[in-house]
């Protein structure tokens, strides 16, 4: 059965809720209104209110509570409307959930889903690729999926996780992706990339949105009788290191790619493991490619500009396979 | 200051004088000018695909920008919400550059970095919209201290919904505020609805102005969609807060005439509230009222619409020929240049 990206979670958290009755809702408009972008639609009807609990505009008391909930055994996942806005719940996630397994041993068992990303004129406060937030602080998992049947199987996994999960959803995958589910329950690991395509070249590692840009690239070189592997990083944190040094060795090249911006961008990162580990297997330097160092702009011709597309890439695609 | 206490005030007398007439035409056109450009925002602009992204408008609710914002002095500072369109109207920005900046182009306040309602200008004493709701309220409340360092008799006025009451921001803000007594107004447009989150899911008492005794602060509720009434609240709060007493909040009853945005049709809404509330419409109220006093004659109101259209419709024209910005300059305003 053929699904979106929005069904596929929905899928996921649906039948998390039905296998599992301490699984419940927290956030904003999740309720009769089945959240901003639809993702809870129907869950009020079949749940109730128990189970699905619309609260007031207050992200660190959503957070807040989630955790205080998973200490007595729920399994809350809550929902910020926006990711940008989970900066209203941040000293929560960072300075409480990321930290109490470390400091006390205590598992806090939460999901904190944040729909994410530009591509859909929101503008500065509507369209934040934030990811960076929370990689830099341990003991949170941070998943970013690509594909429906990796946003399914994520958000399952995510759910029975006993550490916290920054779940981001790419708002502009929701109703543009559709593909068929695997039958059945089914869950996908944290903490494994997936190659996303294979090929012998070059290797771009990337994640989220960004996936279909490097498949539309991947496409046209193709042609050019250049093939590209593409490393779909589907978790950050704990990153999955070992399939990106692979490919790496395989193909010798290896552009790294995502929306967030640059400068403390993820890809810094991953740039530096592949230098520090694999720089034998290295035919080039590492290329990163992001956004600008700007807030995400309102006006269409300007976010154009400002977000990575297949032509920046194949710009530098070009570029080192040349190299 | 004595024990908080919350006044319910309802202002019935009819003022008279020739002077509330001058103000009732004021009023009419503010209020007429915001419905129409955000008639044009969300069912024209909005539906023919020339503005993309979120659309929120003030319908229905325009007596609470325009009874307050004509009670501010041009000189006081300004932090709008997002559904207070005649606050920049009243302070002299143009429905051009309105249309402008909710279609990205160069002419609207942000050159196209920001969208809709997302756009300030502190020259004229408006700041811009924080998106997460009640982070104004402790800006505000720093805008309101520097004016009472620097010995200003001028005050803040920030303005809020009924959802965004809720949060911690809010709390924050506030009490600082009282504890500092700073000059520093609080208008809550409680419009019951926060997206789709009605008042029994926001909040345990039955007003946002309850929660003022609690910071000593104090707070009176006004009809929001009687334009006299918030003017009249107004005054009394601003002469609170210019006389070194503190900050005073006004909630004021009103109810959102539309969906949360552009895109949401609302269907959480009982079908009869907006047939109720349909009924209390400030605009309409404000003419049966003019013309019940003898202040204008019907001629006269049709002739203010009129111009309201026309205004309108060359403010449109004028903004579609703004040029959309240049994605060279992507990189610029980051920092000062
Ligand atoms: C901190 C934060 N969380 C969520 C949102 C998304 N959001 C935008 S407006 C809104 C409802 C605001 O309700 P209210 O404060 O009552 O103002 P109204 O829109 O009714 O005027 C929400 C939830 C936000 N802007 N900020």
């Amino acid at each position: 059965m053929q699904a979106t990206y929005v069904e596929a979670i929905r899928q996921g958290i649906w039948e998390e809720m039905e296998r599992d009755p301490n699984v419940f809702l927290i956030g904003e408009d999740i309720g009769v209104y089945g959240g901003a972008f639809k993702v809870t639609q129907g869950m009020l009807d079949h749940f109730g209110e128990r189970r699905v609990v619309d609260t007031p505009i207050a992200e660190s008391a959503i957070v807040g509570a989630a955790i205080g909930a998973s200490f007595m055994g729920l399994r809350p996942v809550a929902e910020m409307q926006f990711a940008d806005f989970i900066s209203c719940g941040f000293d929560q996630i960072v300075n409480f959930a990321a930290k109490c397994r470390y400091r006390w041993n205590a598992p806090v068992p939460i999901v904190v889903r944040a729909p994410c990303g530009g591509g859909i004129h929101g503008g500065p406060y509507h369209s934040q690729q934030n990811e960076a937030w929370f990689t830099h602080t341990p003991g949170l998992k941070v998943v970013l999926p690509a594909t429906a049947k990796d946003a399914k199987g994520l958000i399952k996994s995510a759910i029975r996780d006993n550490d916290p999960v920054i779940f981001y959803e790419h708002k502009a995958l929701y109703r543009r992706i559709k593909e068929d589910l695997p039958e059945g329950d089914y869950t996908v690991p944290i903490g494994k990339a997936n190659i996303h395509r294979e090929g012998k070249d070059m290797t771009i590692v990337t994640y989220s949105a960004m996936v279909y840009v490097a498949e539309e690239v991947a496409q046209l070189m193709e042609k050019e009788g250049v093939s590209i592997e593409i490393v779909d990083l589907r978790t950050l944190t704990p990153l999955d290191e070992e399939t990106i040094l692979t490919s790496v060795r395989k193909t010798s090249k290896v552009i790294v790619l995502h929306e967030a911006n640059l400068t403390g961008g993820f890809g810094g990162e991953i740039a530096a493991r592949i230098t520090e580990k694999a720089f034998e297997s290295l035919d080039g330097p590492v290329l990163r490619i992001a956004a600008p160092d700007t807030p995400v702009p309102y006006s269409p011709p300007l976010e154009k500009a400002y977000l990575p597309d297949a032509q920046k890439l194949l710009e530098k695609v070009r570029w080192l396979a040349e190299y | 200051m004595a024990a908080a206490k919350l006044e319910v005030v309802r202002t019935r007398q009819e003022p008279e004088s020739e002077l509330h007439a001058e103000l009732a035409r004021k009023f009419l056109y503010y209020m007429g000018l915001m419905r129409e450009v955000e008639d044009r925002i969300e069912r024209k602009l909005y539906r023919q695909g020339k503005i993309v992204g979120g659309v929120y408008v003030g319908r229905g609710q325009e007596a609470i920008p325009v009874g307050s914002g004509l009670a501010a002095r041009p000189d006081d500072v300004l932090f709008p919400s997002h559904r207070d369109l005649a606050l920049y109207l009243i302070r002299g920005l143009t429905p051009g550059q309105i249309f402008a900046q909710y279609m990205g182009r160069m002419d609207g306040l942000t050159a196209g970095r920001e969208g809709n309602m997302h756009m300030g200008d502190l020259k004229k004493g408006l700041v811009s919209i924080i998106s997460a709701m009640a982070a104004s309220i402790p800006v505000a409340a720093g805008a309101a201290m520097a004016l009472k360092y620097q010995g200003k008799d001028n005050i803040a006025w920030v303005y809020f919904g009924d959802g965004a009451s809720s949060r911690g921001d809010w709390h924050e803000g506030i009490n600082f505020a009282t504890v500092q007594k700073l000059p520093l107004v609080l208008l809550c447009n409680n419009n019951q609805y926060a997206y789709s989150t009605p008042l029994s899911k926001q909040m345990a008492c039955a007003n946002v102005a309850d929660r003022a005794p609690g910071y000593n602060m104090p707070a009176e509720i006004v009809d929001g969609n009687d334009v006299f009434a918030v003017h009249e609240a107004a005054q009394r709060a601003a002469a609170h807060a210019r006389a070194g007493l503190g900050p005073y909040l006004i909630e004021c009853k009103t109810f959102r005439m539309t969906g949360h945005s552009a895109h949401d049709p609302a269907d959480y809404v009982p079908k009869r509230m907006f047939e109720e509330w349909a009924g209390m419409c400030p605009i309409a109220r404000l003419e049966q009222r003019m013309e019940e006093n003898g202040w204008a004659a019907r001629e006269e109101i049709d002739e203010t619409r009129a111009k309201i259209r026309r205004e309108a419709d060359a403010a449109i024209e004028w903004a579609e020929q703004s040029p959309y910005p240049d994605p060279s300059t992507l990189l610029d305003r980051v920092y000062e240049s």
